[in-house]
C-alpha cells in the first residue's frame, strides 16, 4: 500500500449519510477535488447531495451502484470511471451496477467529455473514493467486534478480522454512514490491482445489443412535442420572410414558430414535423459576400506567405538558419472543412416551465450547457435540471450546446415539452466544422543537419493554441518557430475529434518522411537523433516525454517488422504525442490491380496504466480507422455559403471494406493513465500517406488523399482500405 | 387517417399514420420501438436495419402502405432476452464504442448468416459494407460475425 502523494481534504469532497431505504450513499465531489488549488465549498454542514455530481451506494444487502460522472460519447468512461472506484473498494466488478449520473447543479468543474481528459483527472480522486469508502466499512466492521481496523482485511465485500470472522460491507453500511469520514486513507500498489488492467465489457452492452432506449434520441415523455427546425441554407444568411400556409396544413402539425433567423415546425411525431418543414417555403438573405471555398483556399495560402502572423514559439534565428543553409525543404499541406456526423443526429429535449427547466440529452458539456441555457432564458441556473443520455458518437461536436438551447427557447415559447430532432440533413448542414486549414513547413540543412524548422499555419477562424508548439520537435531543433495566421469566416467551425493535431499531424509526419529521404537516412534513425536532443531538457514547456516517445517508436519497428517485410509491402511511418499519451503507427499499403490497398496498421500507444485493456482497444482501434477514413474520403465543400454534401449519399464516411486490420499495444507502465479516445487518430494520416508513397510514387499533401490521387493520375479508380 | 395492421416480432399490431410515414418512425414514434435507430433517412447507412420477411431492409426508406402481409422483425424481437447468437457474439467481442449504430449491425449480420452460415472474410465484408460505423468498430464488428459464425453451425 502507498499514500497518495496529492493532498485532499476528503471532508471536502466526501459526505456519507443513511439512506431511507437502508444502506449508505456517499456522495462525492469529483471535480472540485481533482484541481490541485481547489477550494472547499465555505460552509461544508450546507452542503447537500446536489452538491456532488457522483455517488457510490451500497445497499443492505452488499449491492453496489456506481453513477458515473462523466458523460458517455462511445470512449468508454462509463465502465473505465467505475472499475477506479470498484478496485480500492474492494468489490467483485460483476456486482457492480453503473448508472450515469445526473447534472443537478452547474456548480462542477470538471463534468465534461472531451480532450481525452476524463481518466487521467479521475485517476486519483475517483480511487480515493473508493478506498474511504473501503475504510469506513473496515471501521464499522472493527467497532461491532471490538477488534483494532488495522487487523481486518477485505475481499470483494466481505471484510474478515484477525479470528477468521466475516461480515459483509451490507451488513455494516447502517453503522458506516454515521462514522467519521477518515483522513489519510492509503491506496493499493499497481501491482495488487485485482479490476484495474483487466478486460471489462461496456456496461450498456446489454442494452446496446437488445435495443433498448439509451440514448437522447430515444427518449420521450408524456405530452412531448417534435420539432423539426428550419434554418440558413446558407452560412451569412437571414431570415427574410417566409409563408407557412402548405406547412401548418400538413398532417399532424401542431405549430409553427419563429426564433432567432429560424423557423420550428412542432408536430405530433417525428416524420410530420420533417415532412411539413419541406412544405415551408422561406426567403433568406445576405448582406455580404457568400463565402466558397474557392476564395478560402487563395486567402489561407495568402495568410501563408504574409506577414500577418502570431508568433507562437520561437527559438533561436530561423531566419538565419535558413539564409546559411545548404538546403531549404518546404512543404504546404491542406486540409478540407469536415463535419462531426455523429450516427445519431442531433437531439435535445427541454420542457421549460415557471417552475424549473428540465433538460434531456446528449451532451458533452452538460455543465456549460445548463448555465447558457439559464442565462439566455433569464432564469436562475439552480432551476435548470439537465439529466443526461448516453451519446451515440460526440467527436467534438456534442461539446456545443447549440441543439438544447434551441429545444429550451422553443419550449419556452410554445409553452409544451419539446424534443428538436435534426435530420442527417440538418446535422452536416448545420455543423461547427473542423476548420479548413493549410500548414507551410521550410526545414535548412547544413552540412547534413536540420538547423531550421518554421511551421506557419493558416486555418478558418484559428487552430491552433498555446501548447501546441511545444510538442515534438519542438526542442529538438535549435531555430525553430511556429507562426500561426486566421481568416474570421462565418462558417462555424469547432472542436473535432483530436481538436488541433488532427490535421497538424499529418502536415509534420509527412514532412519527416520528405526531410529523412533529403538527408539520405532512415526516417524512425532521424526520429530517434532528434529525440536525443531534447533528453534531459530543462524547458518546462515541453510538452511530450521524449524518452515515452523514443519508447512507442521502438516498439512499433519491432512489432510492425519495419524495414524486414517482403517487397511487395509498403510501410509508413508515423509517431506523435497530442492529449498526455505517445503514440507510433505504422501502416502496411500493398497493390493490388495496379491499386494501393492499406491492409493493416500497427498501432503502439503509451497512455500510462491502462484502465480497461479491452475497451481501451477498441478505442485505439476505432482512432486509427477513423483517422484514415477521414484522410482518404473525408471532402467538404462551400460554395456561396452552401456545404457540398448534406447527406452519406454524397458524403463519404469508410466503411468495412476499406477499414484495415489495426494491431494495437500498449506500453506496460505505472504510470497514471492519459488519453485515449483521441491520441491514435492524428498519426495514422501520415502513416497512410507515407506507405502510399513508398507503394505509388504519389506524395500526398492534401486530404482527401482520393480527390488527389483521381487528380495525379487521372483516374477515376481510388485507393482502398 | 389510414389504418395499418403490421406483423410485427409475431404479433399484429395496428397504427393510424399517413401512408407515406417509413416504418422506421412508426417503430420508433408510434410503437415505442427505440431499438431501429434512425441515421441519414435515405437509406445509406444502416442503423435503422430490420427484417422483413427474413431479408435485411432499411426501415427509413419503407413506407407503411407497403408493408401489407409482410413479416417484420426488429431489433427487439430478434430475441426476447438478447440470447441470439448474434447478439451473444458481439458482447463478447465487445463491439460497441457509442453503440448507436449497432442494433442495424446486429439485423444486417443476422439476416446474412441465417443464409450464409460459413461465408469468407470476403463474403463478411460486402455483406455489413452497406452499414455505417462512425466510432469505426469495424474490426471488431467483422470479428464478431466471425464467431456468430462458428456458434449458428
Ligand atoms: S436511417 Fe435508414 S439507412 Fe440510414
Ligand atoms: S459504435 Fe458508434 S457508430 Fe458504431
Amino acid at each position: 500500500m502507498s499514500t497518495s502523494k496529492i493532498a485532499f481534504s476528503r471532508r471536502g469532497f466526501i459526505r456519507t449519510s443513511t439512506l431511507a431505504s437502508g444502506g449508505i450513499l456517499i456522495g462525492f465531489n469529483l471535480f472540485n477535488s481533482c484541481k490541485p488549488n481547489a477550494k472547499p465549498p465555505v460552509d461544508l454542514a450546507q452542503l447537500d447531495y446536489k452538491d456532488f455530481n457522483a455517488f457510490i451506494k451500497i445497499a443492505e444487502n452488499g449491492a453496489v451502484t456506481i453513477f458515473s460522472p462523466n458523460p458517455e460519447i462511445g470512449q468508454g468512461v462509463k465502465t473505465a470511471m467505475p472499475m477506479l472506484i470498484a478496485e480500492e473498494l474492494d468489490v467483485a466488478w460483476n456486482n457492480v451496477y453503473v448508472v450515469q449520473g445526473d447534472l443537478d447543479t452547474v456548480n462542477y468543474q470538471r463534468q465534461v467529455a472531451g480532450g481525452s481528459q476524463s481518466i487521467r483527472f479521475g485517476w486519483e480522486p475517483l480511487r480515493q473514493t473508493g478506498a474511504t469508502a473501503r475504510q469506513m466499512l473496515v471501521n464499522a466492521a472493527a467497532a461491532r467486534w471490538g477488534v483494532d481496523a488495522s487487523e481486518c482485511t477485505t475481499h470483494e465485500g466481505v471484510i474478515t478480522n484477525a479470528k477468521g470472522e466475516t461480515l459483509g460491507y451490507g451488513e455494516v453500511v447502517a453503522d458506516a454512514a454515521v462514522l467519521e469520514v477518515p483522513e489519510n486513507v492509503s491506496l493499493k500498489d499497481s501491482k495488487d490491482f485485482k479490476i484495474i488492467g483487466t478486460d471489462a465489457t461496456n456496461v450498456d452492452m446489454d442494452k446496446i445489443i437488445t435495443g433498448k432506449p439509451l440514448f437522447g434520441l430515444d427518449y420521450k415523455t408524456e405530452g412531448m412535442v417534435y420539432a423539426s427546425v428550419l434554418r440558413p441554407p446558407a452560412f451569412g444568411q437571414t431570415l427574410e420572410s417566409y409563408d407557412d400556409t402548405a406547412a401548418r396544413a400538413s398532417e399532424n402539425v401542431i405549430d409553427i414558430i419563429k426564433f432567432d433567423n429560424k423557423i420550428a415546425v412542432l408536430a405530433k411525431d417525428t416524420w410530420s414535423a420533417m415532412k411539413a418543414k419541406k412544405a415551408l417555403v422561406a426567403q433568406w438573405k445576405a448582406d455580404e459576400e457568400l463565402e466558397s471555398t474557392e476564395d478560402h483556399d487563395k486567402i489561407l495560402l495568402a495568410l501563408l506567405e504574409g506577414n500577418d502572423v502570431d508568433v507562437l514559439r520561437a527559438d533561436g534565428d530561423v531566419k538565419k538558419a535558413f539564409a546559411q543553409a545548404d538546403k531549404i525543404l518546404e512543404r504546404t499541406y491542406e486540409a478540407p472543412f469536415l463535419p462531426h456526423n455523429c450516427m445519431e443526429p442531433m437531439n435535445f429535449f427541454a420542457h421549460v416551465t415557471p417552475e424549473k427547466i428540465f433538460l434531456v440529452g446528449p451532451i458533452q458539456t452538460p455543465q456549460g450547457t445548463a448555465a447558457g441555457i439559464a442565462a439566455s432564458l433569464g432564469r436562475k441556473p439552480e432551476e435548470v435540471h439537465l439529466k443526461m443520455t448516453r451519446m451515440g458518437g460526440g467527436f467534438g461536436r456534442r461539446l456545443y450546446g447549440d441543439f438544447a438551447v434551441e429545444a429550451a427557447t422553443i419550449s419556452n415559447i410554445s409553452k409544451k415539452p419539446v424534443k428538436v430532432v435534426f435530420s442527417r440533413e440538418d446535422d452536416m448542414t448545420d455543423g461547427i466544422y473542423r476548420p479548413a486549414s493549410k500548414y507551410k513547413i521550410r526545414a535548412s540543412i547544413k552540412d547534413g543537419q536540420i538547423t531550421g524548422y518554421h511551421l506557419t499555419e493558416a486555418a478558418i477562424n484559428g487552430n491552433m493554441y498555446g501548447l501546441i508548439p511545444n510538442f515534438f520537435p519542438a526542442g529538438a531543433i535549435e531555430n525553430y518557430q511556429v507562426d500561426a495566421a486566421n481568416y474570421q469566416s462565418k462558417i462555424t467551425t469547432g472542436a473535432w475529434r483530436a481538436p488541433y493535431t488532427n490535421f497538424l499531424a499529418f502536415a509534420e509526419q509527412s514532412f519527416f518522411d520528405e526531410l529523412a529521404d533529403e538527408l539520405q537516412i532512415d526516417r524512425v534513425q532521424m526520429r530517434l537523433d532528434l529525440l536525443q536532443k531534447v533528453k534531459g531538457t530543462t524547458d518546462d514547456r515541453i510538452q511530450y516525454s521524449p524518452e515515452r516517445l523514443e519508447g512507442v517508436i521502438k516498439m512499433a519497428v519491432e512489432k510492425s517488422g519495419w524495414g524486414n517485410k517482403p517487397d511487395h509491402i509498403y510501410q509508413g511511418f508515423s509517431a506523435y504525442y497530442c492529449h498526455n499519451s505517445h503514440v507510433a503507427e505504422v501502416a502496411d499499403v500493398v497493390m493490388e490491380n495496379g491499386e494501393p490497398v492499406v491492409k493493416k496498421v500497427t498501432c503502439v500507444i503509451d497512455c500510462g496504466i491502462v484502465v480497461n485493456p479491452l475497451g481501451a482497444r477498441n478505442q485505439a482501434e476505432g482512432g486509427v480507422v477513423d483517422g484514415i477514413g477521414h484522410a482518404m474520403y473525408g471532402d467538404f465543400t462551400f460554395k456561396n455559403g452552401v456545404p457540398s454534401s448534406k447527406n452519406f449519399d454524397t458524403y463519404r464516411l469508410i466503411r468495412m471494406k476499406e477499414a484495415p486490420l489495426v494491431e494495437t499495444h500498449f506500453i506496460q507502465n505505472n504510470l497514471a493513465p492519459t488519453g485515449l479516445g483521441e491520441p491514435t487518430l492524428p498519426p495514422a494520416g501520415a502513416a497512410v500517406a507515407n506507405a502510399l508513397k513508398a507503394a505509388t510514387g504519389n506524395r500526398f499533401l492534401k486530404q482527401p488523399f482520393t480527390k488527389q490521387y483521381e487528380l495525379m493520375n487521372n483516374t477515376k479508380k481510388e485507393i482502398l482500405g | 387517417m389510414p389504418t395499418y395492421s403490421l406483423n410485427l416480432n409475431g404479433k399484429t399490431q395496428t397504427v393510424d399514420v399517413s401512408e407515406d410515414t417509413p416504418l422506421l418512425w412508426v417503430l420508433r414514434d408510434q410503437l415505442d420501438l427505440v431499438g431501429t435507430k434512425f441515421g441519414c433517412g435515405i437509406g445509406q447507412c444502416g442503423a435503422c436495419t430490420v427484417h422483413i420477411d427474413g431479408n435485411a431492409a432499411r426501415s427509413c426508406s419503407m413506407p407503411i402502405s407497403q408493408l401489407a402481409g409482410k413479416a417484420i422483425t426488429t431489433i427487439e424481437g430478434l430475441s426476447h432476452d438478447g440470447s441470439h447468437p448474434v447478439q451473444q457474439a458481439w458482447k463478447e467481442v465487445d463491439v460497441p464504442q457509442c453503440g448507436y449504430c449497432q442494433a442495424g449491425q446486429i439485423m444486417t449480420a443476422s439476416a446474412f448468416l441465417a443464409k450464409n452460415a460459413s461465408p469468407s472474410s470476403e463474403e463478411i465484408k460486402n455483406a455489413m459494407h452497406g452499414n455505417i460505423c462512425r466510432c469505426s468498430a469495424y474490426n471488431r464488428i467483422h470479428k464478431a460475425v466471425e464467431v456468430a459464425a462458428d456458434k449458428l453451425v
